[in-house]
């Protein structure tokens, strides 16, 4: 008897996950489905999704202090944003595309739609992606973003935060999440982060101060681990499926 | 008391937000940064199969384009591989072909637009043949998990009859909001795939 480790994705856990009808989070009130998920047990479809060689990459795309600059650094905190991806059953998830994209130092994207009167970092572009090692484990260098005012109520302030990209081995573990910055008072307050139904939800998004990490007289760090959803081992042969 | 089971807890998601295009397609924020954006070419120049343009509106509940959308799209070759180690064929597919695709909306109309080959029929669960289908998956300001849904193609009826996911959805008439109808342009055909979010026309989207 052998265990196979390339059974069904575990559902997702959908009380853990926000709804997607939040009405703190204005925006989501006419953009979320009303019908409920149909649930589909793990087909190929699902159990597939994009391979990215590492040639798809340029040396440069996990250093934003570096990949976009134009003969100067951008301002800001300088800091080391690290860790791994796991899946659920706590096994590294090796050579995944990781993306991510922020607000500059002072809480401004470099978007033609952003116009949050904090200025454009000419040597900051907000964007870097990586693939992880083999133990799962991604590093990127950046500066810490600023929080910024978004119409939601009229003091709405997103916390400081980066978004994260990632894609696991299959199109079933696909996720797109936010992480956030220990201590930062915004936090409690963020429409978006009430989204989450539970505070266990939320501290999982915080990523930690990490000293270990830092490099002394150049710049902080904080780890941030990221959990895809794991899949079944079979050790008997599923039943057939019968109606 | 009990032993503890040691699972981890998935990562909560949380919205794409507005300026998911700097992260994903850097160049529709405004900016050239990376040397290869990923994702702007699903089939690349050898696949084999009918080249084909799908092209849509992804509507909010009030029936408004939303028009700072993203949308992967993940399918398999004319021959029904996908380009994955899983697939049965290895992924042996055509040089080229990645079969995963990003794209987003044009921020003024909210139309977007992609071109690929028409994927064959895939292997489903316990031997069943699942008809030919395009993976969706949908972010935007606003939708605070990504959503999951599948385009199929008008000119399958034959397959689309037996497609075991088609055949789950109870209302019957819920399972067009999957099947997008085909026409005829200069350049060859288009499939319009519109998908509402939420309404009387609500798109069938999937726990997967």
């Amino acid at each position: 008897m052998s265990r196979d480790t390339k059974g069904d994705y575990y559902p997702r856990d959908r009380q853990w996950q926000p709804p997607a009808h939040a009405p703190g989070y204005k925006t989501s009130v006419a953009r979320s489905p009303s019908q409920p998920l149909l649930s589909l047990e793990t087909t190929l479809s699902e159990a597939t999704g994009p391979v990215f060689p590492p040639q798809d990459l340029g040396p440069l795309d996990n250093d934003l202090i570096r990949n976009f600059a134009r003969g100067g650094d951008p301002v800001g905190e300088r800091i080391i944003l690290h860790g791994r991806v796991l899946d659920e059953n706590a096994r590294p998830v090796p050579d995944t595309l990781v993306e991510i994209w922020q607000a500059n130092a002072g809480g401004r994207y470099r978007h033609r739609n952003d116009t949050y009167l904090a200025p454009v970092d000419p040597n900051f572009g907000g964007c870097g992606r990586t693939l992880t090692d083999a133990e799962g484990y991604y590093v990127f260098r950046t500066i810490k973003p600023g929080a910024y005012p978004w119409r939601n109520g009229t003091d709405s302030w997103r916390p400081a935060h980066i978004h994260v990209s990632v894609f696991g081995a299959a199109f079933a573990q696909r996720l797109v999440t936010q992480l956030y910055f220990e201590g930062d008072p915004l936090i409690p307050r963020c429409p978006i982060v009430q989204t989450l139904p539970d505070p266990e939800a939320v501290a999982q998004l915080v990523a930690a101060l990490d000293m270990k990490a830092a490099v002394p007289f150049d710049c902080l760090a904080y780890k941030f681990d990221i959990v895809l959803r794991g899949r079944r081992s079979t050790y008997f042969e599923n039943r057939p499926e019968g109606n | 008391m009990v032993q503890k089971l040691d699972y981890l807890k998935e990562t909560p998601s949380q919205t794409a937000g507005p300026y998911v295009h700097i992260g994903l397609a850097p160049g529709a924020a405004g900016f050239s940064i990376f040397e290869r954006e990923l994702g702007w070419d699903i089939a690349g120049p050898n696949a084999a199969g009918d080249r084909i343009r799908v092209e849509g509106i992804v509507r909010d509940a009030t029936g408004a384009p939303v028009k700072d959308v993203l949308l992967e799209i993940w399918q398999a070759n004319a021959a029904g591989r996908y380009a994955h180690p899983e697939d049965p064929s290895g992924g042996a597919v055509e040089e080229g072909f990645r079969g995963w695709g990003r794209v987003i909306s044009d921020f003024d109309t909210g139309l977007w637009s992609v071109e690929t080959v028409k994927p064959g029929p895939v292997p489903g669960r316990a031997g069943a043949l699942q008809a030919p289908h395009l993976n969706l998956w949908i972010v935007a300001r606003g939708i605070n998990i990504g959503l999951n849904t599948r385009m199929y193609f008008a000119d399958e009826a034959e397959a689309n009859e037996t497609d075991p996911v088609l055949r789950m959805i109870e209302q019957a008439h819920r399972r067009e909001t999957l099947i997008a109808p085909r026409e005829e342009s200069e350049t060859g055909p288009v499939y319009r795939f519109d998908i509402r979010l939420q309404g009387a026309d609500e798109t069938v989207f999937f726990d997967i």
